[in-house]
């Protein structure tokens, strides 16, 4: 049988099982950030607008060091500092046993905070995207601070930070490939596996790098249908010339 | 008592000071790496964009597809499969007499960041031609210049000043990127962070990184912004 066949076939003689199991974790990871960094980015750009000196100093910093550090750097910042932090407050509280930080976890809060950073930027370009017109014009409507919004200027402020915030993920489903060094399964980690087993280390990180050239291709496509259907509403016009 | 070790003493960091020299000299290899990368990949990357934007069909498609594969990957795979994936072909490497660079993760790690930044590089110049308008090209047409000429002294000034910008977040881009080099057995700023901390359980060797990483990132945005702004002088109000 071909040699190659073998090498990624399914179950315990080959490796198709164990990276496509790794491709899953990568994608999970990346998705369970994205919420959690978007959110975190969209108050960290609302901070940096606020009337308060303090609170934009604080945005303003929270961005200057987010992405300034590198991923990695950040990554064993969290992690190793998480699981200090963590064998400190049990053993106060009088637990005696070790406790390990999830890498999951861990991967999931240094790039939400690398995310927050970015994104922040991105919600801070859309939010100044939109008209002073509408604020005043929902208000005069009578309409609370929270509604005004919920639903005046949310939805136009997706549709301004659609085109950033894609490029935000991009960025992100590269950078899952680093949690490997702290232990996660995903794709590089048994990607890594496999050549030390097989000595193929050509053929497998090649294949891990076009899986996750397959994942940013689908990505692209996908966020181009997204910005599409949030777009459908406006027609490109002479005057709307932004 | 060295100048490097200073910080540490200061602080009264027993970590800091044990490996506060090493982590420095770390700080050299990282500069370096970025430096040889960036610089080659700027070159490489001018290239690329005019095989992306050019006329032969072959050579753009090529072009396009060496840059969605390195945009389109992680840099630590590619590293992985330059760094690993070359042991594979040793004896074809050994006869043309290239193995004893490949062998070295110094210079697989330079050679991946070039390749990489090159296609980001590639890609911002692309854009930057792209972004001039139409009627500059047309201006040019219509005072009897030849094409090279419209190109060199109308496209390529203003596509140069487009440009500088995304270059400067290249550039920090790959400040930050040369960390994975540490993955590879090299001793950059991130290399010696790990062994401090993997000797010594401190992990503040990781906070004084951050500084130092901090540090490179705003000098050169600094530095790019005054640039930036020196070079377009004659475009500001």
């Amino acid at each position: 049988m071909d040699p190659l066949f073998n090498l990624l076939a399914w179950g315990p003689g080959g490796w198709g099982d164990e990276l496509a199991a790794g491709a899953g974790i990568t994608i999970a990871l990346a998705l369970a950030t994205l919420p959690f960094g978007v959110a975190l980015g969209l108050l960290v750009a609302l901070a940096k607008r606020s009337p308060h000196r303090i609170v934009r100093a604080f945005g303003t910093v929270y961005t200057t060091v987010f992405r300034g550090l590198p991923e990695l750097l950040t990554l064993y910042l969290v992690y190793f500092g998480l699981s200090i932090g963590l064998q400190t407050g049990l053993k106060a509280l009088g637990f005696s046993g070790r406790m390990e930080m999830p890498a999951f976890v861990a991967g999931m809060i240094a790039l939400g905070l690398v995310l927050g950073a970015f994104s922040s930027e991105v919600w801070v370009g859309a939010l100044n995207g939109i008209d002073k017109g509408q604020r005043e014009g929902a208000a005069a409507l009578g309409l609370r601070k929270g509604q005004i919004f919920r639903l005046v200027i949310m939805p136009q402020l997706l549709r301004l930070a659609l085109p950033g915030l894609g490029n935000n993920w991009m960025v992100l489903l590269k950078e899952t490939s680093l949690i490997s060094v702290i232990a996660l399964p995903d794709l590089m980690f048994w990607t890594g596996r496999a050549t030390v087993v097989t000595k193929e280390p050509f053929l497998f990180f090649g294949l891990a790098c076009l899986i996750y050239l397959f994942f940013s291709m689908v990505s692209a496509a996908g966020i181009a249908a997204l910005e599409r259907r949030v777009g459908r509403g406006y027609v490109r016009s002479p005057e709307a010339g932004r | 008592m060295i100048w490097c070790e200073l910080p540490g003493h200061w602080l009264g960091n027993a970590a800091l000071t044990s490996y506060g020299c090493r982590m420095i000299s770390g700080l050299g290899i990282t500069l370096q790496l970025v430096a040889i990368s960036v610089s080659l990949g700027l070159v490489f990357g001018v290239l690329l964009a005019f095989a992306r934007l050019s006329p032969i069909r072959p050579l753009a498609v090529a072009a396009n597809g060496y840059m969605t594969f390195f945009r389109g990957t992680p840099i630590l795979c590619q590293l992985f499969l330059v760094y690993y994936g070359a042991g594979q072909f040793r004896p074809f490497l050994d006869s043309v007499g290239l193995w004893g660079l490949f062998r070295e993760a110094y210079f697989c790690a330079a050679f991946t960041f070039t390749l990489n930044t090159a296609a980001y590089q590639a890609e911002i110049f692309r854009g930057a031609i792209a972004s001039v308008p139409r009627g500059q090209i047309e201006a040019g047409r219509s005072l009897g210049l030849h094409p090279p000429a419209i190109f060199l002294r109308i496209v390529l000034p203003q596509a140069a000043m487009i440009a500088l910008r995304p270059l400067g977040n290249e550039v920090v881009i790959m400040v930050k990127s040369s960390a994975v080099a540490s993955l590879v057995t090299l001793y950059d700023l991130m290399g010696t962070t790990r062994l401090a901390f993997a000797r010594s359980f401190d992990l503040s060797v990781y906070l004084f990184a951050a500084a130092l990483y901090l540090m490179i990132v705003e000098t050169i945005r600094r530095v790019w912004d005054v640039v930036e702004r020196r070079l377009t002088r004659h475009l500001q109000t």
